[in-house]
């Protein structure tokens, strides 16, 4: 053990040495060591930061929430013509299940419509519109930077009223006061009543409640789109996620009992939750992970051959120290080392490099994209940029320690 | 005592569908202390025969004990071992590392000797002040002379107290007055007690030795001691 700290350390000052000899070459090396590990490192924080984006995306959906739909959301499973041919879910599919389960925490119906929202001369576009009652708010975990949620009594007479998602009501006041405005859907008016705080879920798209109204049900029945026309979903919330697979199975068996399924006949419903979204979501960002970085790593790889290629000339060029070397006693172990050691060294401190940079880069790509660049990846990259030296160091080292000390000493 | 003990040894090459026999039949003694020159016209196998003694290579046939260990058969690392503490090599051309000061050149055997580093520095510190060049530790090679060298190389050689000093050409790349101070320099290690082996083509040289050994088509033409030995007259260089 001893002696292989001495060994290393006396290598390390002779590697030392020969780069400090050779500072141009060394740098010219480097840089491509600095831009593999600097695009390996920034692809890895942004792939982080990508799939953060859509954690919290679908954090919007609730992990302890069903969603009971005609259609399925997430998986492919199921034959297009067989959803289309499935019965509209309807309010009146809603009030007996509501009536029934005994395990959720809240049962809202939703229905949506994609409507352009104005405000005086400000529009937004394809916003959801989605029409639902009182429950709806113990269904999420939505909160208000101004105002409430519709009371029961305004869901039930059919109030023109409005709760308004963070991104329109930025667009549409931008100074604020939105409250008890009037916004026009289709030529109808409605009065805004809340705001909802900022979630971030952007990934989402249109499902983002930032960019959502939400109002009666009635309403969106009565002037956008009739009853018959559109399924709704009924949302429901399980009291906490232990109970979630309960509450699903509690669903399945009352809404067979609803629409009067017989026992070998499939659920012509869809229970739909967030993980559903998840698995589709991992696959994604695995794919995007896969492909990136196998991208990026080919820079890293082309770095690493030139490592390799300048340590062949180098060790071609020191043909004669390398004899000297060995006719003094070194040991062919001793070169191997010599040689690795600076190839590790050239590749490290192209790795630190890289990394600093890297870190620089990330906070502009920060500018559009959350992301931090974390330890698990500095050490990634520190690791990586030493095997790289080591793997691209050990054929040149190898051809040196074998080379004959005669005619190593001859060389000119 | 036998430090140097050779039976039969033969060296041959391919060369091509060709085979070279460097060295034919060698058999030879050399005894602890003795100051020995090789000679021999180019092609005569000298060289050949110094780097089977110097432990570079290894000879095709024949038993080359050294110090009574059969050193004929071994292998790279084991060689490297023997040539790192019992041989000091000084060449023609110095073979010095360019880039590394004179403190470093005769330091780098006993970094190979796992030598920790204040140890090394004495000691590399003593061989430069025996071969006089205590004032020139921290020059490169190329901020000394020819001779300076040379000297730097011997310190090298010296500095791990090795059982033979093997010597090829050391005068080949010198002035003849340099060259001089170098044999004086080696005169002096000789009354010290090493065993010393000259490689050399030239006649006055070899005549610094001790016993001269002449070499002919891979064979030992002549085998004699010197009558009148040269002693070059101490110059005050060093500070043996």
């Amino acid at each position: 053990m001893s002696t292989f700290l001495f060994e290393l350390k006396e290598g390390l000052l002779i590697s030392l040495r020969a780069i400090r000899a050779n500072k141009v070459r060394a740098i010219l090396t480097t840089i491509g060591i600095v831009i593999g590990i600097t695009s390996v490192v920034l692809m890895s924080t942004a792939i982080k930061g990508i799939d953060n984006a859509f954690q919290t995306g679908v954090s919007s959906l609730g992990s302890d929430n069903l969603y009971i739909d005609k259609w399925e959301w997430f998986n492919n499973d199921i034959p297009f013509w067989e959803l289309r041919n499935r019965k509209n879910l309807e309010l009146s599919d809603y009030e007996k299940y509501k009536e029934l389960a005994k395990l959720p925490l809240a049962v809202a119906p939703t229905v949506w419509t994609n409507q352009t929202v104005k405000y005086k001369e400000r529009t937004v576009e394809s916003i959801l519109i989605q029409g639902t009652n009182q429950d709806y708010i113990g269904t999420t975990n939505l909160t208000f930077d101004e105002g409430r949620f519709f009371n029961e009594l305004e869901s039930n007479g059919g109030r023109q009223i409005c709760v308004i998602g963070f991104e329109i009501a930025k667009n549409l006041f931008p100074r604020g006061n939105a409250i008890n405005q009037d916004i026009k859907i289709r030529g109808q008016k409605f009065k805004v009543i809340g705001v909802l705080s900022e979630q971030g879920s952007w990934v989402m798209g249109n499902f983002n409640p930032d960019r959502q109204v939400f109002m009666p049900i009635g309403n969106v029945f009565k002037y956008f789109q009739s009853q018959s026309f559109r399924s709704i979903t009924i949302n429901v919330k399980a009291q906490n996620s232990l109970i979630v697979e309960d509450t699903k199975e509690e669903a399945i068996g009352i809404m067979r009992r609803i629409r009067g399924l017989k026992y070998n006949e499939k659920n012509d419903f869809s229970i739909n939750q967030q993980e559903g979204l998840l698995t589709t979501i991992n696959q994604t960002v695995g794919v995007i992970q896969i492909a990136g970085l196998f991208i990026t790593s080919l820079s890293l790889f082309v770095g690493a051959v030139g490592i390799m290629n300048i340590m062949f000339v180098s060790v071609k060029e020191r043909t004669k120290e390398i004899g000297i070397r060995k006719a003094i006693g070194a040991k062919r172990r001793s070169i191997l080392g010599q040689f690795i050691t600076e190839s590790a060294i050239i590749c490290l401190l192209g790795g630190l490099v890289g990394l600093i940079l890297a870190v620089l880069l990330s906070m502009v790509v920060n500018q559009f994209l959350p992301t931090t660049v974390q330890a698990d990846t500095v050490i990634m990259a520190i690791v990586i940029s030493l095997l790289t030296g080591v793997i691209s160091g050990f054929a040149p080292a190898y051809t040196a320690s074998k080379l004959d000390p005669v005619e190593a000493l001859r060389y000119e | 005592m036998n430090i140097i003990y050779i039976e039969h040894i033969a060296k041959i090459y391919q060369v091509g569908s060709e085979e070279v026999h460097a060295l034919a039949d060698v058999s030879l003694n050399i005894d602890k202390g003795e100051y020995v020159a090789i000679m021999g016209p180019s092609g005569s196998g000298k060289s050949t025969l110094m780097n089977v003694l110097g432990c570079l290579d290894t000879p095709t046939k024949g038993i080359y004990n050294f110090k009574n260990v059969n050193v004929s058969q071994m292998n790279d690392n084991e060689l490297a071992t023997i040539r790192n503490k019992e041989i000091g090599f000084v060449f023609q051309t110095f073979n010095l590392l360019p880039r590394s000061d004179a403190l470093h050149n005769v330091e780098l055997p006993l970094i190979y000797a796992g030598i920790p580093s204040s140890e090394r520095k004495e000691r590399a510190r003593l061989a430069l002040d025996h071969v006089g060049l205590s004032d020139r530790t921290h020059h490169k090679p190329n901020e000394l002379s020819g001779g300076q060298r040379q000297r730097v190389a011997i310190a090298r050689a010296l500095v791990t107290n090795p059982s033979i000093i093997l010597a090829d050409e050391p005068t080949g790349n010198l002035d003849t007055k340099t060259g001089e101070d170098i044999m004086a320099l080696f005169n002096e290690i000789s009354d010290q007690g090493n065993t010393i082996i000259l490689v050399t083509h030239e006649e006055y040289i070899a005549e610094h030795a001790a016993r001269i050994i002449r070499l002919r088509d891979g064979l030992i033409e002549k085998d004699e001691n010197v009558t009148k030995r040269f002693i070059p007259k101490k110059n005050g260089t060093s500070k043996l």
